[in-house]
């Protein structure tokens, strides 16, 4: 995943500036639609969902920093035991989660992850807030959609749009896990059995 | 990984593959009110005791409801045993009445490997947990063992272990020397040589008769459980005897290294094995090892019961 | 020397029966035998010469009837796992044509009258030569001795004497029994295991044991018997021979008391010799047994003695068991293992694939040295005119697997389930009726 190859079927959609300038648009758009710089805001909580997710809260909650001057909590959410196609495929591995001190009560959880699909990794890490807790308000950060949704969920924040059909996935590489940042589209020759996220 | 009869049969990455899933179980259900994961729903879990445990059934039975699965207590003097039924027969039973898992504890060695062939022949049918088998095994033990000292004194490769007490009825200990020695600590058991297998020379460890020569540099020291009948077996001439050169006293406490930790895989017979006071020392990881059993009996269902196995079998 | 007769034979079979192309010994070219009204008369028959029956030999080998004498039959009180006739099949599958039966059975063999109906069974069924052994004490309690002259001069004329399933441990008892066996001509054979050493001990006591976390079984529980018995033997007997020896240090013992010329006999199992402790990591209760299987160097150890001498015998110590008494955990498994149908086979694999020895010792193994032992009259008998036809062919090339479902004995407790042989018995012939035919077993005698 982390070879830039060029090669037959993968196209780089964003590179390096173009994921950091997509980065603090978002940072932007949450200070704005939260106001979590006035006084009497609702706190706001980024949440990553592991893998890529973590690391663009993480960056997204140094940017939203630099910006308005507030710090706000960073955690990881791990979704793994919530998803709905476990007994599908191996088993996975789980990931870590923490949630800051004072949990998710009354707190306005942004959830960030890296890309959106099917809205099923979304859907269980709303089942794995509501056993945490009980958030004042739910709001979904991404910096790719590439649509194909299957559940009726939607972002508040998206980085990019981009379509893709079923033949082609998405890949973000981020500098924290991958080494660099970048969006790449990858064509696939034959139809493959997607796994939607 | 199709059931967890024994360590010897997981390698270095699936221990510790199993030691991180139980600290991802404990994170999480931090500061959850809520203790409650939809994984295992709609699994049916048995536990089949044929010894009497308050300890390691209610881990199980917690680490399973706490993953949603519906567990199911069988105890052996209640059921069809007490009429005579045969283990293989009982066995079979649970495996026809849909059972997804059997978490089993037994008198003899050897019996949960037995179950697994006979409910699970060629890999389908349920999983088999060994909860601990006569003098054999105690796996769940083990791993929980191994993630308290990890969380109390870091990595264990290079480490020094001390396992003291009666080594030879003791499904606990084989269980850790295979687990220890398999991520590279130095093990030494600690007993007179009655209490020793014969065959133990062949084990990956050292043994020795000198506790005091040993604790002082040991980063963990593990007492094992002495049981008085083991005087008339003519295993130790006595009470006296056995706490004097074996027992973890007050002054044998105060000679450990500034960090290392007590530990004991209960239940504890204070004033033989282990001083009564000592045995509330903060040095003790004692709560500590309750604490993981249930995290780490998550992570195995969860290993053992979700996705396909990769590779038949176990 | 003349051996103390038998009890009442049937009567051997009248008529001819012409063997042809076999080879004595497996020497030298195949050759016509001819037997006639149970006892052969000739060698070198003329090949088209009329016979009441034909057997084809093929050129395979032609052996002295194979003699047992140590097996389980468990009749009385155990029929359900094997009876004198079921057993009787077995062994002549194996190429038998004697065995001696062990005395713990339900109700023990310690009375003449329960001797004399095993006896007298054995003979009506007419398929093998069924020599019931009495018991050293009475009921196997180890306390009283048996009546060993009432059992030596009733119809089952008792040779033998053993407590088999348990040790004689009490050695002023043991002094004794040896001290009267000596007064009646008995043979006692032991079953060295001392009891208090072995208390709830179910696997050898070694690295396997101990990894299995199984209570084990020392070497010193066997040794320290054999010693003692040799010394007693020494000082006091006549005749004593030592059960199913295991160890290495057993070997040596036997060794050292026949170089003092002591009177001590010794049999080995083919499990012993091809087997050991590496089976029971399935914890599998077909691999339960009294000796336990041990380890590598006893195995060897006991070849290298069967093959020089030291060890007499070969012995089955066969053992039939409900799969009840094997399907369950292993500590409450039942010990013992079947052995008629297989042992031919094991010998044959271990010593003459590998060239160690020939047909010739084999013969003398298993039927020329037990015969001897237990003063045994017309089996293990030289092949020669005027011998009883007490016979066995082996075909040496016959490739066959063991199950233990296609066994003539009614149990299946077989530890060599799906193990492949080379060679195999095809005929057996007890006083010229042919007991065994193409390895099918036959039917017990029609007549009352």
């Amino acid at each position: 995943m982390s070879e830039h190859t060029g090669g037959a079927g993968t196209v780089e959609l964003l590179g390096s500036d173009d994921v950091a300038r997509t980065v603090a648009r978002i940072a932007h758009q949450i200070i704005e639609k939260t106001a979590l710089d006035s006084p009497d805001a609702t706190p706001v909580m980024l949440l990553g969902i592991p893998s890529g997710g973590v690391p663009l809260a993480q960056r997204l909650a140094a940017k939203i920093e630099e910006f308005s001057g507030v710090a706000v909590p960073v955690g990881a959410l791990d979704i793994t035991l919530y998803r709905d196609d476990l007994r599908r495929g191996p088993h996975r591995a789980l990931k870590p989660t923490t949630i800051p001190a004072g949990g998710i009560d009354g707190v306005t959880v942004v959830l960030v992850d890296d890309v959106l699909c099917s809205g099923r990794t979304i859907r269980a890490a709303l089942d794995a807030l509501r056993d945490i807790g009980r958030p004042e308000n739910i709001q979904l950060a991404v910096l790719v959609d590439r649509g194909h949704r299957q559940l009726p969920i939607r972002a508040d924040y998206v980085g990019k749009n981009l379509p893709t059909s079923r033949a082609e996935d998405i890949t973000v590489l981020l500098e924290a896990i991958d080494g660099r940042d970048a969006v790449e589209l990858i064509h696939h020759e034959d139809t493959r059995e997607e796994n939607p996220r | 990984m199709k059931h967890l009869l024994s360590i010897s049969d997981l390698d270095r990455d699936e221990i510790i593959g199993l030691m991180d899933e139980a600290d991802r179980f404990r994170e999480a259900l931090e500061g959850r009110e809520i203790k409650k994961l939809p994984t295992l729903r709609g699994r049916t879990i048995y536990t089949l005791f044929y010894e009497n445990s308050t300890r390691t059934r209610s881990s199980f039975e917690t680490a399973g409801k706490w993953m949603s699965a519906d567990v199911i207590n069988l105890s052996a003097s209640t059921s069809s045993v007490k009429k005579g039924e045969s283990l293989k027969d009982t066995a079979l039973t649970l495996a026809s009445i849909g059972a997804d898992a059997i978490i089993m504890r037994h008198p003899s060695s050897g019996a949960a490997q037995l179950v697994a062939d006979w409910v699970a022949p060629g890999g389908v049918g349920p999983s088999v947990i060994n909860a601990g088998d006569g003098t054999h095994q105690h796996p769940t033990q083990a791993l929980l063992d191994a993630v308290t000292m990890r969380q109390r004194i870091g990595d264990v490769a290079g480490r020094k272990i001390l396992i003291v007490g009666d080594v030879l009825h003791s499904r606990v200990v084989r269980s850790n020397v295979d687990l220890l020695s398999t991520l590279g600590a130095e093990v030494v058991l600690v007993a007179p040589p009655t209490l020793l297998p014969h065959g133990v020379e062949q084990w990956p460890v050292r043994t020795t008769q000198d506790f005091d020569a040993e604790i002082a540099d040991a980063d963990v020291v593990m007492m094992l459980r002495v049981q008085a009948e083991r005087m008339q077996g003519g295993f130790f001439p006595s009470h006296r005897e056995y706490a004097t050169f074996f027992g973890l006293s007050k002054a044998r406490a105060a000679r450990m290294k500034k960090d290392a930790i007590i530990m004991h895989p209960g239940p504890m017979l204070r004033g033989m094995e282990i001083n009564y006071a000592v045995a509330d020392y903060d040095t003790t990881a004692i709560l500590q090892q309750v604490n993981n059993g249930v995290h780490l009996r998550m992570a195995v269902l969860f290993t053992l019961l979700v996705g396909d196995s990769a590779e038949a079998g176990y | 020397m003349t051996y103390p007769a038998t009890g009442p034979l049937a009567p051997a079979e009248q008529g001819t029966l012409k063997l042809v192309d076999v080879r004595p010994y497996g020497e030298g070219e195949p050759v016509t035998v001819l037997i006639e009204d149970g006892v052969i008369v000739s060698l070198d028959a003329d090949p088209d010469a009329d016979a009441d029956r034909v057997i084809e030999g093929h050129g395979h080998v032609l052996l002295p009837g194979l003699v047992d004498m140590h097996v389980h039959l468990r009749e009385p009180g155990r029929e359900d796992t094997e009876t004198i006739i079921t057993g009787s099949q077995a062994a002549a599958k194996g190429g038998f044509t004697a065995v001696f039966t062990m005395a713990n059975t339900a109700p023990v063999m310690d009375q003449p009258v329960i001797a004399e109906s095993v006896w007298l069974k054995g003979q009506h069924a007419g398929i093998c030569d069924v020599h019931p052994v009495g018991s050293i004490t009475k009921g196997l309690a180890g306390r009283e001795l048996t009546e060993f002259g009432m059992m030596a001069t009733s119809q089952a004329k008792v040779r033998m004497f053993s407590d088999d399933g348990k040790c004689v441990d009490d050695p002023q008892l043991m002094r004794r029994a040896l001290e009267y066996a000596k007064g009646q001509g008995v043979l006692l054979a032991q079953h060295a295991e001392e009891p208090r050493l072995t208390e709830g001990a179910v696997a050898h006591e070694g690295e396997t044991a101990a990894k299995l976390g199984l209570r084990g079984w020392p070497r010193a529980a066997e040794e320290s018997i054999v010693a003692r018995d040799a010394l007693l033997a020494r000082d006091y007997g006549n005749r004593v021979h030592i059960c199913h020896a295991s160890t290495t240090g057993t070997v040596e013992l036997v060794a050292w008391a026949k170089g003092q010329g002591i009177p001590l006999t010794a049999e080995v199992t083919p499990h012993h010799l091809l087997l050991t402790d590496e089976k029971l990591h399935t914890y599998d209760g077909t691999y339960r047994v009294n000796p336990p299987l041990r380890e590598e160097h006893d195995t060897l150890a006991l070849r290298k003695a069967l093959l020089d001498g030291t060890i007499d015998s070969v012995a089955t110590d066969h053992a039939p068991h409900g799969s009840e008494d094997k399907c369950c955990e292993f500590e409450h498994a039942r010990p013992g293992m079947l052995g008629l149908e297989t042992s031919l086979a094991v010998i044959a694999d271990l010593f003459i694939a590998t060239g160690e020895a020939d047909w010739r010792w084999v013969a003398k193994v298993m039927s020329e040295r037990p015969a001897e032992i237990v003063q045994l009259p017309d089996h293990g008998r030289p092949i020669a005119e005027g011998e009883p036809a007490n016979l066995t062919i082996v075909d040496p090339g016959a490739t066959w697997t063991a199950h233990g479902a296609d066994m003539a004995s009614k149990a299946e407790n077989t530890p060599y389930e799906g193990m492949d042989f080379g060679a195999k018995v095809t005929t057996t012939i007890l006083r010229g009726r042919v007991t065994c035919a193409d390895g099918v077993p036959a039917e017990p005698r029609e007549n009352n």
